[in-house]
Order: structure tokens, then C-alpha cells, then sequence
């Protein structure tokens, strides 16, 4: 009786063929598998995120100024520093600075002065960045790194 | 011995001077296998037997040449696409697929090549005739239920073969690496991860995100820059256009397998598809061997199971009307691109977006649902709208004679009806945001979970399908609920596309016209 001691016979051929077929298929599939995974990039190709922005005393307590080229705005209050990313949390524009706070020019979405989402589409409010001082005294903002906003940094 | 072998060479001079003259001849007998064509079956042998020609039977049912059976859209995209091979081949001459250098290789291919800006005109407008005349075609497709059995495997290719068309034609958008292209990638690739939308809402980003993964796969970079012009340009030149092909080359073999093109079932006789049909006697007489060589082709085709009567010889009936449409798609490429030049803005500078920064024309319908939710908008909707209309086929299997427009006047009603229908709706929720705002305006702390799903683009496609199942109920047909639902789907493509074109001006703001646009 066939069972899992002695199970049924196969023909030499049908195993044959059959170990022939399932030899292609993993090629193909393994192959397959190398192939997809050479566009899924391991490392992104970018600049820096980090870059210095100046002394403290540039941005004098209550001035808020957008740091040339890296569509940040820099907020200098009593409480210290804060970077606010100018990158719309919607569809990736880029913010104008209005009246009441930002609004973008794509698809319309406004936020307040911190940040906050007044209306339109997007998701989430601006991203608050990450300040600090480096060695040499000067400020540093990094654009990798969100903080949670209301954080400020002492100088 | 002697005289022997001079008898021989003057021999030889003579068929060499004789075979010289024949060369002509054997030289193109050796290439078509048959004199030039001078009877209808001569004509019949040379479509058989080219490579080219036999994607077309030898002769074809009368209706297929009248102009209301197709309008020639199908030929017309196939004719657009080679104008855009063409012209594409030499544009790529010259352009340089890089951040630093395209921008002045289309300068150039502009200003300084010869010929070089009639060419990139043409290679412009024909890209945006393309995408018209698919869309036309596939109406055409729909309203003459020609998508029914057995002809439902066609109508996904046709999909396919959409889909493909389009992202052609936004690959090619970044190629010119100017402010237009720039800013109208850089948000069609944030679309792409906009599935973080809800993982963020979710709070699951961190461990899955096929929303960066996506954006990653289709730019190599988190931004737009050096890395998504190579990923753009290879899939652009190299294999959007292989994979059109290959589906459109099984898009038209697959018609003269379903039977030809669709007509009313009067104008149809025996035969079922995939049955041998009984061996008719080859019109042309007996001993006419490609007759009988059709035969026995396996298959509903046009020269097997029609009188003679229906038919007509494709040579030179229905390759003449081919070249009739593809001259008109040539000079209408001509035309447009000797009088409008393709825009060509400001270098690309990642740091001020175009206010209002837009999409290509036939984007604008989605980025007008973008501007509700990008998730929702950019890809839930329209993957909803993709899998409707593939189903359709499948959905829809009442036996219809194929080739009337609207199967009659029901249908006729119905799709006014749903006309109406789907345009007031479509403004209405246009309308109501603009004039009243949407919830964030009325209750300010609302979950962002809320507007991803419950908004203007989301409503609107609900309200689509209930209406299309409404019709259904109360018309008992799938037919005519099928009308009402594809009627929908074009409208509020077209009354979205509208709005995103002509209403929306800077910070996406509505206008009525451009000369409202505020000046900055
Ligand atoms: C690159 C795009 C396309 C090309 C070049 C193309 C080409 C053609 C051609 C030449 C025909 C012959 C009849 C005619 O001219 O109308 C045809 C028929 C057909 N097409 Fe397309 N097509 C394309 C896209 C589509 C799309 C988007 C659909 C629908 C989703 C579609 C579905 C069909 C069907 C079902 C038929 C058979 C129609 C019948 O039997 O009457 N095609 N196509
Ligand atoms: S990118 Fe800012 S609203 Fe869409």
C-alpha cells in the first residue's frame, strides 16, 4: 500500500521532468529576486542634511529670517531658536510666508506661525528641525532630524 | 579544349549580364515571394504573406471601414506612437540626460539645432494627441460594446496600453529639466508616498512604509534630482516604449482573433470563436491556395465566415483608410507644431515652486482631487477607477450585438441622464469647498484620518457607484448600469480636468478666468 513509508512510485522520466521544470523556475525566481532588488537604492545619494547658518547674534531675539537657499525659516524668541521647514507637508512645494503664517502654493494648504495646518490638504503640520551649536560656536540646523514642535533650542 | 572553354565564358558573360538585368526583379521576389500584386487574390497573397501586412486579414467585413465604426481612433494612437518613435529617436541626438546639461540640450535642440524646434514640437503635441485619441478610442470602445465577449481580454491590453501611454508621457515631462517639469514630478513622486499619509496617521510609518518605498523605487534619491532623471529617461526611452509595443502587438493580433472588429449580430453569420468552421469553398476558385489556407484557420475571421459579399479586399480598401489616418495624425502634428512652440520655462531650481505649480493637462482632474487628500486622491481613487473599469468586462456579460452606439436608445437615455447626473455632482462638490470650506475650516482639531477618507473626491466617487447601481437596479441590466457608471467616470474626469486647467490659479485659489490671476 502507498503511504508516507512507501509512497507511490514515480516514473524515472515524470521525476525527471519534473526536477527539470522546478530547477528552471527557481533560477528564474532567484534571478528575478537579484534583479528587483538592484533599484531599491541600499544608500541615498545626498548632500549633507546638516549645515551651519550663522552666529547667534545674527538673528536677534524676535527676528525671523529664512535661511538663504535651505527653505528654512529661522525663529529667534526669548525662549531661544527654532528652524521650521519651509518643505509643504502636503505634496513637497515650497511655502510662502503670508500674513498669518505660511501658505502653499500648490494645493492651498495654510499653516499658522508655528506651523500648524489651518486648512487644505495636508496631512501634518511643517516640520520643526533640529538646532544646535557646533564646535565653533555657530548655529547648526539639520534638516534629517525632525524635533516636536514647540522645542527650542538655548543658545 | 580550348575553343570549349571559350564557349563556356562567353556563357557565363551572358548570364551574368542577363541575371544583371533580372536583378531587380529576383531581388524583390526574393524579399515578397510574389510578383507585384495585380489581381484581388495577387493583393490577398501579398497581405498574407508579409510580416507586416498579416496582422490585418486578407479582406474585411464592410462595416469595419465606415467611419462612425471606429473614427480611425485606434489607428490614430498606433500613428501618433510611431510620429513620436520617430521624433523621438532624433531628439534623442542630442539631449543629455543629465541635471547639468538637459536643460541647455533642449535650449539647444530649441534654438540651434536645425530643425530641432519643429521637431520637439511635433514630438510635444504628438505625446499630447496620443493621450487624447487612447481616451477617445477607449469611449469608442465602451459605448459600442465592444468589449464584450469574446473580447474582454482586449479590453484589459486597452488598460494596460492606457496606463503605459501616460506614464509615457509623464516620464517624458522631467526629460526638459526645467521649472515645469521639476515641480510637476517633485509632486507626482510625493504622490507616490503618499501612502505615509495614512501610515502616519496610523502611527505605523516607522516599521511600514510602502509610501517611501515607492517614492524611493521610482526617484533612487529622496529628492528629485540626478538619479530620478536617469530612472525617468531610461523607462521614457527604453521600456515604456518595448512594453507598448509588445502589449500593442497582442492588442491587434487579439482582434483578428476575437473575430475582427465587433458588429451588430444581423451583419454577422456562423461561426463560433475557437471552432474550425466548416471548410468553405474558397471564393476566388478551387485551386486558389491561400484561400484555402484560410480555410482552415482555426479561428472567426473575417474571410471564413462571411459571405464574400460583407467583405472587401484590405488591399487597397482598408490600407487606404490606415494611410488616410495616419497622414491626417501627421499633418495635424505638423499644423500645431509649426504654429505653438513646446514650452520651455526657467531652469529647474528646487528652491521656489511654480505658483500655481500643475501637472500635464491630463493629470489636472487628479491633482484636483489631490488638493482634498493626496492619498486619496492620488492613489486610492484612481486605483479604484482603473479596477471598475477593468471588471467591466467581466461584469457586464449580457449578449449584445457589438457596434451600436449606446446598444440603442435606453442606453442613449441613460447615458444623458448620467451626463447630468455626474456633471452637477462633480460641481456641486467643486463648488461647496470653495465657497464654504471643508471640515478643517469647521471643526479645526478634527483627527487628520477624517479628511483623508471623508472628503469632496472620495464622496463624489461614492456617489458614482451608488448612482450605477441604482441604474442597475431599476433598468435589470448590467449593460446599462455599466453605461452609467463609464458616462461618470468620463464626466467627472472631464469637469475635474477642467477645473484643475482653467479655474485654479495661484495657491490653487479659484478663479473664474486667468486675467483674475493675481499679478506677481
Ligand atoms: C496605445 C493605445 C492603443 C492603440 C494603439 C490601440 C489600437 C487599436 C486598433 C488599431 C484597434 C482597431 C479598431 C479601431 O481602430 O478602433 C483597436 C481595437 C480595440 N481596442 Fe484598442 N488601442 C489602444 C488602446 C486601447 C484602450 C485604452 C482600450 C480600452 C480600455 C482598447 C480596447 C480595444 C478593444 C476592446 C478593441 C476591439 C474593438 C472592436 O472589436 O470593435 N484599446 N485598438
Ligand atoms: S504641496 Fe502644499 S498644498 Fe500641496
Amino acid at each position: 500500500m502507498a503511504g508516507r513509508l512507501e509512497p507511490e512510485p514515480i516514473a524515472r522520466r515524470d521525476f525527471l521532468g519534473l526536477a527539470g521544470w522546478w530547477t528552471a523556475a527557481l533560477a528564474v525566481l532567484g534571478s528575478l529576486a537579484g534583479m528587483v532588488r538592484l533599484p531599491n537604492p541600499r544608500v541615498l545619494p545626498e548632500t549633507s542634511r546638516r549645515f551651519r547658518i550663522g552666529r547667534s547674534r545674527d538673528y536677534p531675539v524676535g527676528s525671523m529670517q529664512v535661511v538663504p537657499d535651505k527653505n528654512v525659516l529661522l525663529v529667534s524668541r526669548r525662549e531661544g531658536f527654532a528652524a521650521i521647514s519651509m518643505v509643504c507637508t502636503h505634496l513637497g512645494c515650497i511655502v510662502d510666508r503670508s500674513e498669518t503664517g505660511f501658505a502653499c502654493p500648490c494645493h492651498g494648504s495654510s499653516f499658522a506661525k508655528d506651523g500648524s495646518v489651518v486648512a487644505g490638504p495636508a496631512p501634518r503640520g511643517l516640520r520643526w528641525l533640529e538646532v544646535s551649536r557646533s564646535i565653533d560656536g555657530r548655529l547648526t540646523v539639520d534638516s534629517g532630524r525632525e524635533v516636536p514642535a514647540g522645542t527650542w533650542f538655548r543658545a | 579544349m580550348a575553343g570549349m572553354k571559350r564557349f563556356d565564358q562567353k556563357r557565363g558573360l551572358a548570364a551574368f549580364l542577363a541575371n544583371l538585368r533580372r536583378l531587380p526583379d529576383t531581388l524583390s521576389y526574393s524579399i515578397f515571394r510574389h510578383g507585384r500584386p495585380r489581381s484581388e487574390r495577387g493583393r490577398s497573397q501579398a497581405v498574407f504573406s508579409s510580416l507586416f501586412l498579416h496582422l490585418h486579414p486578407t479582406r474585411v467585413h464592410v462595416r469595419t471601414l465606415g467611419l462612425t465604426a471606429t473614427f480611425g481612433l485606434g489607428i490614430a494612437a498606433l500613428s501618433f506612437f510611431i510620429i513620436l518613435l520617430v521624433t523621438g529617436i532624433l531628439l534623442m541626438v542630442y539631449y543629455t540626460p543629465s541635471t547639468e546639461l538637459a536643460y541647455n540640450s533642449m535650449k539647444d535642440i530649441h534654438y540651434v539645432v536645425p530643425s530641432g524646434r519643429l521637431i520637439r514640437n511635433v514630438h510635444r503635441w504628438g505625446a499630447h494627441l496620443m493621450v487624447i485619441v487612447v481616451m477617445l478610442h477607449m469611449c469608442r470602445v465602451f459605448y459600442t460594446a465592444s468589449y464584450k465577449a469574446p473580447r474582454e481580454f482586449n479590453w484589459l491590453l486597452g488598460m494596460a496600453l492606457f496606463v503605459v501611454t501616460l506614464a509615457l508621457s509623464f516620464t517624458g515631462y522631467l526629460l526638459p529639466w526645467d521649472q515645469l517639469a521639476y515641480w510637476a514630478i517633485t509632486i507626482g513622486a510625493n504622490i507616490a508616498s503618499s501612502p505615509r499619509e495614512l501610515t502616519d496617521a496610523l502611527g505605523i510609518t516607522q516599521w511600514f512604509d510602502p509610501g517611501g518605498l515607492q517614492k524611493e523605487l521610482l526617484l533612487g534619491a529622496g529628492e528629485v534630482g540626478q538619479d530620478a532623471l536617469t530612472r525617468f529617461y531610461l523607462l521614457h526611452v527604453m521600456l515604456l516604449p518595448i512594453v507598448l509595443v509588445m502589449l500593442a502587438s497582442v492588442h491587434f493580433w487579439r482582434i483578428r482573433k476575437d473575430g475582427g472588429l465587433g458588429r451588430p449580430q444581423a451583419e454577422q453569420t456562423s461561426g463560433a470563436v475557437g471552432q474550425a468552421p466548416d471548410l468553405v469553398p474558397p471564393p476566388g476558385g478551387e485551386n486558389d491556395k491561400t484561400w484555402s489556407l484560410m480555410a482552415v484557420v482555426r479561428d472567426r475571421s473575417a474571410a471564413t465566415d462571411n459571405e464574400p459579399g460583407d467583405t472587401v479586399a484590405t488591399w487597397p480598401y482598408l490600407l487606404r483608410g490606415e494611410l488616410v489616418v495616419f497622414m491626417l495624425c501627421t499633418l495635424a502634428c505638423l499644423v500645431l507644431g509649426v504654429l505653438y512652440d513646446a514650452p520651455l520655462k526657467e531652469i529647474a531650481n528646487p528652491n521656489v515652486p511654480e505658483n500655481p505649480a500643475k501637472a500635464p493637462w491630463y493629470f489636472l482632474g487628479l491633482q484636483e482631487m489631490v488638493s482634498y487628500s493626496a492619498f486619496m486622491g492620488g492613489l486610492v481613487i484612481p486605483a479604484v477607477a482603473m479596477v471598475g473599469l477593468a471588471l467591466i468586462p467581466y461584469l457586464d456579460r449580457e449578449a449584445e450585438p457589438a457596434g451600436v452606439y449606446m446598444s440603442g436608445r435606453a442606453g442613449r437615455k441613460i447615458a444623458l441622464q448620467s451626463l447630468a447626473f455626474a456633471v452637477l455632482l462633480a460641481v456641486a462638490w467643486v463648488a461647496i469647498p470653495v465657497n464654504f470650506g471643508w471640515l478643517r475650516n469647521w471643526f479645526p482639531g478634527i483627527p487628520q484620518i477624517v479628511i483623508i477618507f471623508v472628503n469632496p473626491g472620495s464622496l463624489l466617487t461614492l456617489g458614482y457607484a451608488a448612482w450605477s447601481l441604482v441604474i442597475l437596479r431599476n433598468t435589470g441590466s448590467t449593460r446599462l448600469g455599466a453605461i452609467a457608471l463609464f458616462t461618470c467616470f468620463v464626466a467627472g474626469f472631464v469637469v475635474m480636468t477642467y477645473v484643475g486647467m482653467e479655474l485654479r490659479g495661484p495657491n490653487w485659489d479659484f478663479y473664474w478666468s486667468r486675467s483674475h490671476w493675481p499679478v506677481h
